[in-house]
């Protein structure tokens, strides 16, 4: 009896705490590790004291504040900014909707997506912009201000939508399937809304920016999703000639760089069918889609070869027909395991707009090129580049973090 | 004969054949099963009796012969196989419940998507099947979180769910640590004697003993030996099945 007792009142065994107790565990502990540890820090202190001081002393950074809204929408004409608040709002109210209706990972995404709103509500662009930029002139600077004036206007109704629908997803549940309709309505609506018609009509030869390489971001990723898993399921058709068309389209695809597809589509196209023309960015957004597709197809495919046979038999045996096991058993299993290759997928994608840029796009990085051959901006490269590369960085990475929640929420490697 | 068995024949084998590339796995199976009975098939492992009963509902093609199971003949005919499957319940050795779905939801997909159900009523007959399988508390539990014997056993309520006229089982046992093949058979003991027509692959020779109506003995895809179980296993005629006997009585 006594030697139980003994064994329940053993302790775990218990390791050094504290921060000085985890910092000679983990950086100090064997003496080759101190070494390694000093050597890193010291060149952690070149590397950041070399871009600090660049930063803060030599950086002008003012090229940013004063070219905000040619990052953000490139040249879309002024007097029409307001029909990009419109599908700024109509995807606010959907997002706010949708936030209140599903909760979960949708709200905590909403709300972050709402605090950067209220940071940009409140930052003070104007203060950014220094004295002593003595190029710009007065009246440019009066109508900036006026503009950022009018953007905080507009940004404050974005935001208070944003609440708005918020609460009332959270009231009424039962608008879910109108969400979803909402949402795929949301996409050509906002192309009619930007595009308008009759004399005001915007060509998209006008569109630019950020908002120029999100169109063809999105546009990309949602629809090339689709479509890579219906070429995936083709390539594991058990019908030869549906089979190979699709082996044939994935392998042809992918053997080419995406540059040629797009001076394919930029080039090319308007001389085999010269009878009509396609607009340059429809073309652009088809030929990355296209390309991307033949990737999802393959991540997809890894991703329904992992699966047992025994799913497919045990769906069979209930009785489940093709599509149905697809649907519900396959497809499910299947890209919840593949997640972190179809992120990487869209996160290429995302990056890879930034080649519309050479057949003559001002997409976001289009922008910074214009920006920087501008004489009034001469030297300031680096500080855009950094800019947008910040940009790039935030969206990636807003996606990479969101595949990781999916994945938690999903219960990937749990059951 | 068991009290439920009847006259009305309900899977009829003629001559089936079966062959993976060269290998010939059933060499001309033909044999009747009636309505309500059990058989239990047994054999040593590449006898072709997993094979055969997979050939019942077209998990396997068989490629010569005919089977007509509950008067539809099993041919290319999609319409004809939908509609087997949904009267032929089967049961696996590994189970085979959909990892992403809890408990509750392996057992009514099916009953949703293919009876047309609504979830209210799928659900009420899942709890209720979930009830009868002894295991109603781990409803909203994923199969990876519950034991290998309740995974089965959810595994059969799945089956059951669709209301099938022929269940089919696959060495359900054969994947379980000892304790938990007494849950299991214990389930299916209750199937049987409520009158379901089984047709059971395994190496459980008491519950062949027991339940069974038949025993078959399958070696190198053909039936060596049928009879009662009492026979079967007192009164072996083949040497082959008399040395079989012996090797699986004996541990």
């Amino acid at each position: 009896m006594e030697e139980q007792v003994d064994i329940q009142q053993i302790k775990p065994p218990t390791y050094a705490k504290g921060p000085v107790g985890w910092l000679r565990e983990n950086l100090f502990s064997p003496w080759y590790n101190a070494i390694l540890t000093c050597v890193a820090l010291l060149f952690l202190y070149f590397v950041f004291k070399g871009l600090l001081t660049w930063a803060f002393t030599e950086a002008e950074w003012n090229v940013i504040p004063a070219n905000l809204q040619l990052f953000a929408i490139g040249p879309y004409p002024r007097d029409q900014v307001y029909r990009i608040w419109i599908c700024l709002y109509i995807l606010s109210v959907l997002l706010g909707l949708s936030a209140g209706v599903w909760r979960g990972i949708v709200q905590r995404w909403t709300i972050v997506v709402g605090s950067i709103l209220l940071v940009f509500l409140v930052i003070p662009f104007e203060i950014v912009q220094r004295e002593d930029s003595h190029l710009v002139s007065i009246e440019f600077r009066f109508n900036l201000i006026w503009l950022i004036f009018e953007s905080r206007r507009w940004l404050l109704g974005d935001v208070a939508l944003l609440i708005g629908a918020f609460f009332l997803g959270q009231r009424i549940t039962r608008l879910r399937p109108w969400i979803l309709g909402g949402w795929v309505l949301s996409f050509p609506i906002i192309m009619f809304v930007l595009h308008g018609f009759g004399e005001n009509a915007v060509q998209t030869s006008m569109w630019g920016g950020l908002l120029l390489t999100l169109i063809l971001a999105v546009f990309g990723i949602v629809v090339s999703f689709p479509l890579g898993v219906f070429l995936a399921l083709c390539r594991q058709s058990k019908l030869p000639a549906i089979k190979w068309v699709s082996t044939f389209y994935i392998e042809t695809v992918r053997g080419v760089p995406l540059i040629t597809i797009l001076f394919m589509g930029s080039v090319l196209i308007p001389i085999f069918i010269p009878y009509f023309t396609i607009d340059q960015v429809l073309r652009m957004m088809v030929a990355i889609t296209l390309f991307s597709a033949a990737y999802m197809a393959e991540n997809v495919r890894g991703g329904l070869q992992a699966i047992p046979r025994g799913q497919h038999e045990a769906a069979q045996a209930v009785g489940l027909n093709y599509v149905q096991s697809m649907m519900f058993i396959v497809l499910p299993q299947a890209l919840r395991s593949v997640i972190p290759a179809i992120v990487g997928q869209f996160i290429a994608l995302f990056k890879d707009t930034s080649l519309v840029y050479i057949i003559g796009l001002i997409d976001l990085f289009g922008v910074a090129k214009s920006i920087i051959t501008n004489p009034v901006w001469l030297g300031r490269h680096v500080e855009v580049y950094i800019f947008i590369a910040l940009i790039y960085f935030s969206f990636c990475y807003a996606m990479s973090k969101a595949s990781q929640e999916i994945e938690a929420d999903l219960g990937v490697g749990k059951h | 004969m068991n009290e439920n068995t009847t006259n009305d024949p309900i899977i009829i084998c003629e001559d089936v054949h079966k062959w993976f590339d060269d290998f010939h796995v059933l060499k001309g199976i033909t044999t009747t099963f009636k309505k309500g009975e059990r058989a239990v098939i047994c054999g040593p492992s590449g006898s072709g009796k997993s094979t055969f009963i997979r050939t019942i509902n077209r998990l396997e093609e068989h490629q010569r012969g005919t089977i007509i199971v509950d008067g539809i003949e099993l041919s290319n005919d999609l319409r004809n196989i939908n509609l087997i499957r949904q009267e032929v319940g089967m049961v696996f050795q590994q189970f085979n419940l959909f990892p992403h779905l809890s408990n509750l939801k392996n057992i009514t997909l099916g009953p949703m998507k293919v009876r047309k159900l609504s979830k209210r009523k799928a659900e009420e007959e899942a709890l209720a099947l979930l009830e009868r399988m002894g295991i109603a508390d781990q409803a909203y539990k994923y199969p990876s979180e519950v034991s290998g014997g309740q995974q089965q056993r959810v595994a059969i309520a799945r089956a059951l769910a669709m209301e099938p006229k022929i269940m089919l089982f696959d060495e359900p046992t054969s994947a379980l640590d000892p304790e938990m093949i007494s849950e299991v058979l214990d389930v299916m003991r209750e199937l049987a004697h409520s009158g379901m027509t089984m047709l059971v692959v395994t190496h459980e020779m008491g519950f062949a003993r027991e339940v069974a109506d038949r025993v078959m003995f399958f070696d190198e895809g053909v039936v060596v030996e049928e009879a009662a179980p009492a026979d079967f296993f007192d009164n072996p005629q083949h040497d082959r099945t008399k040395l079989f006997i012996s090797q699986t009585l004996q541990h």
